[in-house]
């Protein structure tokens, strides 16, 4: 009796609840669609064409997609994205953990606010400028050959932003050091949630600070790592503002990005199907790498 | 940040999803003809008739100026005191920016006056208006006309003659500067007269432990191409190359005095005559080193004429690139500061008399001399403003009479297509620094790029 009744009173008021509901979404539906959805659907129609972005446009089918594939160029800054997840991803959720574990066995001191404020500055300031401040700190006659000039390595001193060996990994340190604030602070988040009497419990069984750290924080903090690595992974593979800055995908190609490659394309080459192409084809590159990962991280914890 | 929601949460909220799938599929649908205009294949024709004033209605000319060049600023400003009913709206950007954003910028806000990048794709798609009838009414026709086969371009897509789609408001011209303190200072007295000459000295600068060379390479700005081509001219005639910039039917840039022009660049790297660092250095910086002392000399144009008779007052000179033998003629690559007129321009008369009134009014033409330091626009016998003597810029405008006796007069190599420079050229460039470029294997690159860009 009682759960027909329940079903009754749903099957009513659920057409109109909808309904409420959906008016109060449709304004943001609406910009989601107009700014989000029909940009993303152009794009991909883009992709089929070869476009100067004015004159008339040719449809060729996959051709954009099979240059994509054959263009060793092309190739190459996918490779280039890659290798900076390494830089992007890895080393501040790495750097981030240990960090974050030594702010919260210091919680108490000054220290740690201090610590924790200097860390998270790099969020705040805008990429561009942090691409500027690197320029200048990795220049022929910035602070970091300075410092090296000081203690004695100055043999290896160089411009590292010119330097074909060194650019894309100085590139990536300058993404190491914008990350590791919001994953420290992610991480230390996470961290605060844990159960102190579990902590407590492990004491008691005699676990040090290694053991503790790996058989109750690390497990503990599966979700948060998890968020971590898809936000930094993202920025990877799609980065653009720190190497358009900092060195304009050079030298050479060195440090050639599709998300610069991609402006280069439209706005340089005037080429807007292929560079439509190859942002479709990034857009399911960060899928193909984010939506594993979610799975991985998530399913422990239910 | 994209936020992505599992499958079995998510599971809840599949038919909004679907609904949102459906309804953009409508309105993809409903864009779902081919993007760009409708196809023409007829250049742009001059307007039949034009009138040759300003006219006295109040007028708003549409300015879109390169930032960071006080030249065209102050000639809008005589402007309007001249003619008090014209007035200017001018927006400014980065070179960089302005080539971005030219193609769109001519078709959906239309300015009167633009300064513009490289010109064969923008008068392709018809964005430029055509200046013949203007040419014609002011007498721009009878001026030398190398002076504006650069902005002429021709139905068969081939620039260099044909219709006049854009302006110059005066022209350019590179060379080599030097400071004359540290020149005196290894016993260089005088320009080099032949190519050998001048690596002497460049082997005597580095003896001295000085930078002969400095000059910027880095990031997206290949600006070895000015040495490069400037040993280009040494080595060939400047006819071929001028073909390739203008893209003459089956034109190469890989010809043998081009390889033997890069194969000196080479020569020159390998010696250690051009600083270390330059593939991380911008213009910026080599400007501010050159005027810091801290290298002998730099490629660049009579553009910092001015800058440089004010910041290093007395201590800055200037010379051609030496040709190859003793006495030869000599190159350089020269271009006219290049405005035009959008093909939807509502002021193109207005427009078209200010270009006319910078090459021929005498207090424009000054401002151009002092401010542009770079020679104005006109016919041979025009007027032409009193420069002190052993400034930098006297000596760059007796450059410039040089290059026009000896018709020396090159666009630059960076000018071939939209993308050469940034694709290109500063890669290849960036490359042969370090080592991993040969001199043919360069030349190889380009001219393929080249070819493929030509052509799509």
């Amino acid at each position: 009796m009682a759960r027909s009744l329940v079903r009754g009173r749903r099957t009513r008021r659920r057409p109109r609840s909808a309904w409420l509901g959906w008016l109060f979404a449709l304004p943001a539906v609406t910009v989601y669609l107009v700014f989000v959805i029909r940009p993303l659907l152009l794009t991909v129609q883009y992709s089929f064409y070869d476009w100067n972005g004015i004159g008339p446009a040719t449809w060729v089918g996959l051709d954009n997609y099979v240059r994509l594939v054959t263009d060793s160029e092309l190739f190459a800054t996918i490779v280039h994205a890659f290798e900076l997840i390494l830089f992007f991803s890895f080393v501040p959720v790495l750097l981030g953990l240990a960090v974050a574990a030594t702010i919260r066995r210091i919680a108490q001191s000054r220290l740690a606010l201090v610590a924790r404020t200097v860390l998270f500055l790099p969020q705040v300031i805008p990429l561009v400028a942090a691409g500027i401040m690197w320029t200048w700190l990795l220049s022929t006659t910035g602070l970091i050959n300075q410092l090296l000039t000081a203690v004695g390595l100055g043999s290896l001193t160089r411009a590292w932003l010119g330097d074909f060996d060194t650019a894309l990994p100085a590139v990536g340190v300058i993404g190491a050091w914008v990350q590791i604030g919001l994953c420290t602070l992610l991480l230390l988040a996470g961290m605060s949630k844990i159960d102190n009497s579990l902590y407590e419990a492990a004491r008691l069984d005699g676990a040090g600070p290694v053991r503790e750290f790996r058989s109750i924080t690390l497990p503990s903090l599966r979700q948060e790592i998890g968020v971590c690595l898809t936000v930094t992974i993202i920025s990877a593979l799609a980065s653009f503002d720190i190497i358009y800055v900092s060195t304009q995908g050079g030298p050479g190609n060195a440090t050639m990005v599709p998300g610069l490659e991609i402006y280069y394309l439209a706005f340089a080459e005037r080429e807007i199907g292929m560079a439509s192409a190859l942002a479709v084809a990034l857009t399911v590159l960060v899928l193909l790498c984010v939506l594993p990962l979610q799975r991985i991280t998530r399913d422990g914890t239910r | 940040m994209t936020r992505v929601s599992t499958g079995r949460r998510a599971a809840g909220r599949t038919r909004p999803l679907y609904a949102i799938l459906a309804l953009s599929g409508t309105l993809v649908a409903a864009a779902c003809s081919a993007p760009g205009g409708s196809s023409t294949t007829t250049a742009n024709s001059a307007p039949a008739s034009v009138t040759t004033t300003c006219g006295t209605d109040p007028v708003t000319l549409k300015g879109y100026f390169e930032t960071g060049f006080p030249l065209p600023k102050t000639l809008a400003d005589e402007f309007t005191a001249q003619f008090p009913n014209v007035k200017f709206d001018i927006r400014e950007d980065q070179f960089a920016v302005i080539t971005q954003n030219a193609p769109r910028v001519l078709s959906d806000d239309p300015p009167d006056l633009m300064r513009l990048p490289q010109v064969s794709e923008l008068a392709k798609d018809n964005l430029l208006l055509n200046m013949d009838t203007y040419a014609k009414a002011y007498g721009w026709d009878k001026w030398p006309p190398s002076q504006l086969e650069q902005m002429r371009f021709g139905s068969n897509g081939e620039r260099g003659d044909g219709s006049l789609v854009a302006m110059g408001l005066n022209f350019s011209m590179t060379g080599i500067f030097y400071n004359k303190k540290l020149a005196a200072q290894i016993g260089m007295t005088e320009a080099p007269k032949t190519l050998a000459e001048f690596d002497t000295v460049l082997q005597k600068a580095k003896d001295a432990g000085l930078t002969p060379i400095n000059q910027f390479n880095g990031g997206a700005t290949g600006g070895l191409a000015f040495p490069l081509q400037n040993l280009m001219a040494a080595y060939g005639e400047p006819g071929p190359i001028n073909d390739w910039i203008f893209n003459k039917q089956g034109a190469t840039i890989d010809t043998p005095s081009n390889l033997q022009a890069t194969q000196h660049l080479e020569k020159w790297i390998k010696s250690g005559y051009l600083a270390k660092d330059i593939n991380s250095q911008d213009y910026a910086t080599m400007m501010s080193r050159f005027i810091g002392g801290k290298s002998l000399f730099i490629f660049s144009g009579d553009w910092e004429s001015g800058n440089l008779d004010k910041q290093m007052a007395g201590n800055a000179g200037f010379f051609l690139m030496p040709p190859a033998q003793a006495g030869g003629k000599q190159a350089a690559m020269s271009a006219p500061l290049t405005y035009g007129i959008s093909a939807k321009s509502k002021n193109a008369d207005c427009a078209a008399f200010f270009l006319n009134w910078v090459a021929t009014d005498q207090k424009a033409r000054d401002i151009g001399v002092k401010v542009g330091g770079s020679h104005p626009m006109g016919p041979d016998n025009a007027y032409m403003p009193e420069v002190a003597q052993g400034t930098v810029t006297a000596s760059t405008l007796a450059a410039g009479a040089t290059i026009g006796k000896d018709n020396g007069a090159m666009d630059f190599i960076a000018n071939a297509t939209g993308a050469i420079y940034a694709k290109s050229w500063t890669p290849q460039l960036q490359k042969l620094v370090a080592g991993q470029q040969t001199p043919q294997g360069l030349l190889t690159a380009v001219q393929k790029d080249y070819e493929s860009q030509v052509k799509g």
